[in-house]
């Protein structure tokens, strides 16, 4: 791209009373960038200002005015690359002529060597914003050669059968793939269902059978029962899928990642990538690798996970007090199973069970838990499984003993409908034991709603064992990924494929996979449904997305895309190790191959990479690196007192905002200190650091989201991998004479606006105390 | 971003910017759809966007707001109406005529967000925002992260000196007082509601004395005492005093599972008040927290480990029973409650009553001339069979945040459905 460059400079709100703009305009002038002033750019004057220019071939562009964050559209120009030169937020609205004064007198204002530290700040970042445009590029759409809009839904459960429609309904083509010989999956195994919709009163008959009419009538949805997923290879919008029956062994089954215990020696310590890679491809000997495609495999856009759930195991030494091993002392799956082929009896005899106790929870020390992988469904399905026995034998009893009866939302109206039933008794309580008598069960409560202690007489005992997610003890989607077949981190959610995300509920590590029903967390059928659609969308929207060439979630319509100069790549593997989500397989010499839509464009790979090989169009090693070189860094030959030069590298999602509001709210930082913001602090390159470094700067800081168990990192895993990166640059920072504490990385939430400046505060502080970078000047 | 020509018959409205109504926008047009958000208030987020914290996670909306206003501007195919109100929609599924009502904000697209306004006006009006806890110039952001960034004229000071000052002290031109409400006509193929919800009145639930005395406070207002943007910037205090609390009670269900209120569970509220439980201790290491409930509702994986992470701490007390009386004795709020297993009444002296209060449906009162069909209470049913229409959110029912947006995301696949079904 040949580039005409232009730098526009608003002198409104604030920012020509307290800048001196013919000192910006001849930092301008510096470069011979052509440099245009208006006191209200984004006005309609401004504007037109701009589009004359952007007219007459003007290309690049540096507006000088507020934050990116704002008037993002009208500072939006075809064919142009722009960059926001943050004066009002970043320089005048954060820092006050009150701490930071300006040359008053005519003496000072003479005075070349007066210190100007709010001046200098703004200078520098016209500086680095024309660095900036200079070394960015216009994005192209990355195509696929091969395109499916296929998707495929593994699982033909009620779930995944609703999936499959809701997309059908689209009018996208899908298959569902079953391991079972039917479809129907668990809904299909139960005597009745709860309600899904209002006024959620009664039992109803299982909705699935309507669902697979459905499906076996659509045009659109292929249906593959007996059938398993051997491994799904490739990339949203080009994935190869193989298919085999359950059990069989295929060349083309999914290559396993290491596990955990087989990635450290003896001693314990971590082995390296190499060691590792020896291992994984021991364990892998006669399957495929994951960069051998299936040459007749079957071509899908996109994946819906709707493998359903699993019941619980019974801990029979755990709930020994609860009577397990009596062959009346059942599970809730196992009564439905009864249920379902005919009246409710005892198992030890075949006589009628007409007195039913449910027990919610273990009860055990007092602890008011629900049995593990509960919800509020198991307490649900309890009062549907009273209402059989009711429905079985009009003198039946139905005994719900709970410590929480979790019916939220519109399902309260199903308990109160089961609370006019005479023959159901609901209380809390605490179960404490389950006794075989002469005839029968004997099961004692304690702290119940009548009474202290209350004994009832029981042909039967069912106990609310939780839902375990089928992805739990199995990846399922058996991805062809180096990083391994299944959802990364999925013991953080208890095996669940959940989303860490409250706000963005279908996002996982594996791009193009989505999520749904009770593999997620343990939902109702009417929940599940719901999910389902939601999954569906989400799988749509990935095949579009692919199709365009744009990023999904969250750098939605991002253009660019990570690439790679071979050349001079050392196969370290790290990027490949480092990607949250998988994007990079390499070969067996080590060279990643990037699967460019399995990418969310966050730059982490090009962080990790130590030869500084991997860039975007518009976010580069150069891009960033160049516009730390251009930040002016005086020295005891300018001044006699030269001020610092802080770098701050801060997250645009979360700690860029708050420096923003910071501002708005005129909370001020060391003027001393230059912001970039950067896409996640997963993409910083540790030479940015040396580079601030080696020409003097005295500090470096980044700032980004908080990592742990509750992440919010948008990129799961960025500021984490930024953190470990910073921490092992102790060693390269004492071999420069360097002190440990010039570098450092902060967390901040996007509303602690009070708190990020003071962080800024107490770092230059300390830097301050540390006294100058000794390579100032050189 | 504002346009006012109508969209091609294709598109789908969404009515509400919560959320919700981010979510199914945003799922939609990211899809490749247009769409409209209109929005009655004057800027997006809804609910949440006053919320301090989430629970289980602790992290704070603003953060995926955030995120979702990137999107936003990213993506030419939203168009947002702030200050609108959809007043009518005719036609049928794939072709609806739909009636927006654009209020005037009496501010412009030149608003540069400088704040000269604010500064010129002296009197001051209830913030809505804060529950009336504070006050706002009559020229005032609707709140610190504001999506559209853009100030606003209250309509109060309408015809006052201050509006005069407000328009002087402008130097964009962007205060234009002459605006006038104006009704655009738009047709679209679908419609989604995503009109949210609001606190249950507490004034209307008579023995437990919110409005008589000002230490009986509400959940909601609870979320803007935290907040660090909130009237107290985030210390929470007793109203009367300003002080510190040493003591503070939540009473569970205020209106929520009572046949005279709300008959149904409004799902989130145990889970919050476990959330301001968090807040409280966190502000203040002594201070002892008492939870009254009916049935703690924390189901799930993660809200199980949340409530678990609850009851660890020495401090925060749960008991079973309903509340039957909160009043105040001695500058002090005496908690009534009968413990539903051990049939105890108990009474107990505290700093400060938290009223869980729980949510109505925004359409509760006054309903939209639309085809649809409410429950007794207020919540839209949806009717997949007839499509159209759909209902997301808590306008269909009671949800925490993480339901709605799945839900949400769902009901942009179903307005979808119905433009291709044309």
């Amino acid at each position: 791209m040949q580039k005409k460059y232009g730098v526009y400079i608003c002198t409104g709100c604030g920012i020509g009373e307290v800048l001196n703009i013919e000192k910006l305009e001849s930092v301008v002038a510096e470069k011979r960038f052509a440099c245009k002033t208006h006191a209200c750019l984004c006005g309609q004057e401004g504007l037109d200002l701009i589009k004359a220019d952007v007219a007459e071939g003007t290309n690049a562009l540096a507006i000088a005015a507020c934050s990116r964050r704002v008037n993002f559209d009208i500072f939006k120009f075809d064919g142009c690359v722009v960059d926001r030169v943050n004066l009002r937020e970043g320089v005048v609205w954060s820092h006050s002529r009150d701490v930071f004064p300006g040359p008053v007198t005519e003496d000072e204002k003479a005075d070349e060597y007066f210190v100007d530290r709010i001046q200098q700040m703004a200078d520098d970042y016209i500086r680095m914003g024309m660095a900036r445009i200079e070394k960015i590029a216009i994005p192209a759409p990355y195509k696929l050669e091969n395109f499916s809009k296929k998707i495929l839904v593994i699982g033909g459960g009620v779930t995944g059968m609703s999936a499959a429609l809701d997309a059908a309904a689209a009018g996208y083509e899908v298959t569902i793939v079953e391991k079972e010989e039917t479809l129907g999956g668990y809904a299909a195994k139960m005597r009745k269902q709860m309600p899904v919709v209002m006024p959620f009163e009664s039992l109803i008959p299982p909705v699935v059978n309507d669902k697979i009419k459905a499906v076996e009538a659509s045009s659109k949805i292929e249906v593959k029962t007996g059938t398993v997923v051997a491994r799904i290879a490739g990339q949203p919008g080009d994935f190869t899928v193989t298919f085999k029956k359950p059990g069989e062994k295929i060349e083309f089954d999914v290559p396993l990642a290491v596990p955990e215990e087989q990635r450290v020696d003896a001693n314990g310590k971590a082995l390296d990538v190499d060691q590792i890679r020896v291992i994984y491809n021991q364990i892998n000997e006669g399957r495929a690798d994951v960069l051998t495609f299936d040459p007749n495999g079957v071509k899908y856009g996109a994946v819906i996970l709707a493998a359903g759930w699993k019941p619980a195991e019974v801990n029979a030494e755990a709930w020994a007090h609860l009577g397990v091993g009596h062959a009346d002392v059942i599970t809730n799956h196992q009564f439905e199973m009864m249920a379902k082929e005919g009246k409710v009896v005892r198992p030890s005899d075949g006589r009628p069970a007409k007195n039913v106790v449910f027990v919610q929870s273990p009860g055990k020390d007092g602890d008011d838990a629900d049995f593990d992988y509960c919800g509020s469904v198991t307490s649900m399905v309890a009062l549907k499984q009273a209402k059989y026995v009711r429905e079985d034998y009009a003198d039946g009893k139905a005994y719900v003993i709970y410590q929480h009866m979790r019916t939220p939302g519109l399902q309260e109206n199903f308990y109160k409908s089961m609370q006019q039933d005479p023959g159901v008794f609901l209380t809390k309580g605490e179960v404490t034991a389950v006794e075989p008598t002469a005839d029968g069960l004997v099961v004692t409560a304690g702290s119940t709603l009548l009474g202290d202690e209350i004994q009832i007489r029981a042909d039967l005992v069912v106990l609310a064992t939780g839902m375990v997610p089928a992805t739990k003890e199995d990846p399922v989607v058996n991805l062809a990924y180096r990083q391994g077949p299944g959802f990364r981190d999925i013991k953080t959610f208890d095996g669940y494929a959940d989303s860490n995300f409250i706000c963005f509920p279908y996002e996982t590590q594996r791009t193009g996979v989505y999520a749904a029903g009770a593999v997620r967390r343990s939902q109702t059928i009417e929940e599940s449904m719901e999910d389902a659609a939601g999954a569906a969308l989400k799988a749509i929207q990935c095949v579009e997305s692919a199709n365009r060439g744009v990023a999904v979630h969250p750098r939605s319509g991002d253009m660019t895309f990570p690439d790679f100069f071979f050349q001079r790549c050392t196969q370290c593997k790290r990027c490949t190790e480092e990607c949250p989500f998988g994007a990079l397989d390499d070969d067996e010499r080590g060279t990643p191959k990037p699967n460019p839509t399995r990418c969310r464009r966050c730059g982490t790979c090009m962080g990790a990479c130590p030869e500084r090989i991997i860039g975007f169009a518009d976010y580069s090693i150069d891009s960033v690196g160049s516009m730390v070189k251009s930040i002016w860094v005086p020295s005891d030959m300018d001044f006699t007192e030269p001020p610092m030069r802080i770098l701050g590298l801060v997250c645009e999602n979360d700690a860029y905002p708050a420096l923003d509001m910071a501002a708005m709210n005129r909370i001020s930082y060391h003027a001393d200190v230059r912001i970039i913001p950067v896409r996640c602090l997963g993409s910083v390159n540790v030479i940015w650091i040396k580079d601030a470094l080696s020409q003097g700067m005295d500090g470096v800081f980044m700032m980004g989201c908080k990592h742990g168990d509750d992440y919010q990192c948008h990129f799961v895993k960025g500021s984490e991998l930024m953190d470990v990166r910073s921490s092992k640059m102790g060693d390269t920072l004492v071999s420069l004479g360097l002190e440990n504490e010039r570098v450092a990385q902060f967390e901040v939430a996007i509303d602690e606006f009070d708190k990020a400046p003071e962080l800024i505060n107490k770092f230059v502080a300390r830097i301050e105390e540390l006294g100058p970078n000794p390579f100032k000047g050189f | 971003m504002t346009l006012e020509n109508s969209a091609p018959a294709g598109s789908i409205l969404v009515v509400g910017g919560g959320i919700s109504g981010l979510t199914t926008a945003l799922e939609a047009a990211e899809v490749g759809y247009d769409v409209y958000i209109v929005e009655k208030t004057a800027s997006l987020g809804g609910r949440v966007a006053q919320l301090n914290q989430y629970f289980p996670k602790l992290c704070p909306p603003t953060c995926g707001l955030e995120i979702n206003y990137k999107r936003i501007r990213d993506n030419a195919r939203i168009k947002v109406l702030t200050l609108s109100e959809v007043e009518s929609v005719t036609g049928t599924p794939g072709s609806y005529s739909v009636q927006v009502k654009v209020n005037p904000r009496y501010v412009n697209e030149n608003c540069t967000c400088c704040g000269e306004c604010a500064k010129v006006c002296t009197a001051e009006i209830d913030n809505a925002f804060d529950f009336g806890m504070s006050k706002t110039k009559g020229a005032y952001l609707p709140h610190g992260m504001a999506f559209p960034q853009r100030y606003v004229i209250a309509p109060e000071i309408i015809g006052t000196d201050d509006a005069a000052k407000a328009a002087e002290a402008c130097k964009y031109n962007a205060v234009d007082l002459s605006m006038q409400p104006k009704v655009l006509n738009l047709v679209v193929g679908s419609v989604v509601w995503a009109t949210g919800w609001k606190p249950y009145d507490a004034a209307k639930i008579d023995n437990l004395g919110f409005g008589r005395y000002p230490d009986i406070i509400t959940n909601m207002m609870l979320e803007r005492l935290a907040s660090k943007t909130g009237p107290t910037e985030g210390k929470i205090v007793r109203p009367s005093d300003g002080k510190a609390p040493s003591s503070v009670a939540f009473v569970q269900c205020a209106g929520s599972r009572d046949e005279n209120h709300l008959s149904y569970c409004s799902y989130i509220c145990c889970m919050a008040s476990l959330k301001h439980a968090t807040y409280i201790r966190s502000q203040y290491p002594d201070a002892e927290v008492y939870i009254y409930y009916i049935d703690l509702r924390a189901p799930g994986y993660r809200y199980e480990k949340f409530y678990k992470m609850l009851k660890d701490d020495p401090k925060v007390f749960f008991i079973k029973g309903k509340v039957a009386e909160v009043a105040e004795e001695g500058g002090k709020i005496l908690v009534t409650a009968e413990n539903a297993v051990t049939g105890e009444k108990s009474r107990r002296a505290v700093d400060m009553a938290v009223l869980a209060t729980g949510m109505e449906p925004s359409l509760a009162g006054a309903k939209p001339r639309a085809d649809l069909v409410f429950t007794e209470e207020g919540f839209i049913v949806n009717d997949y069979a007839k499509g159209g229409q759909f209902a997301c959110g808590c306008a269909n029912k009671p949800a925490d945040v993480v339901s709605s947006n799945q839900n949400a995301t769902g009901m942009a696949l179903k307005a979808i459905q119905t433009l291709v079904k044309r």
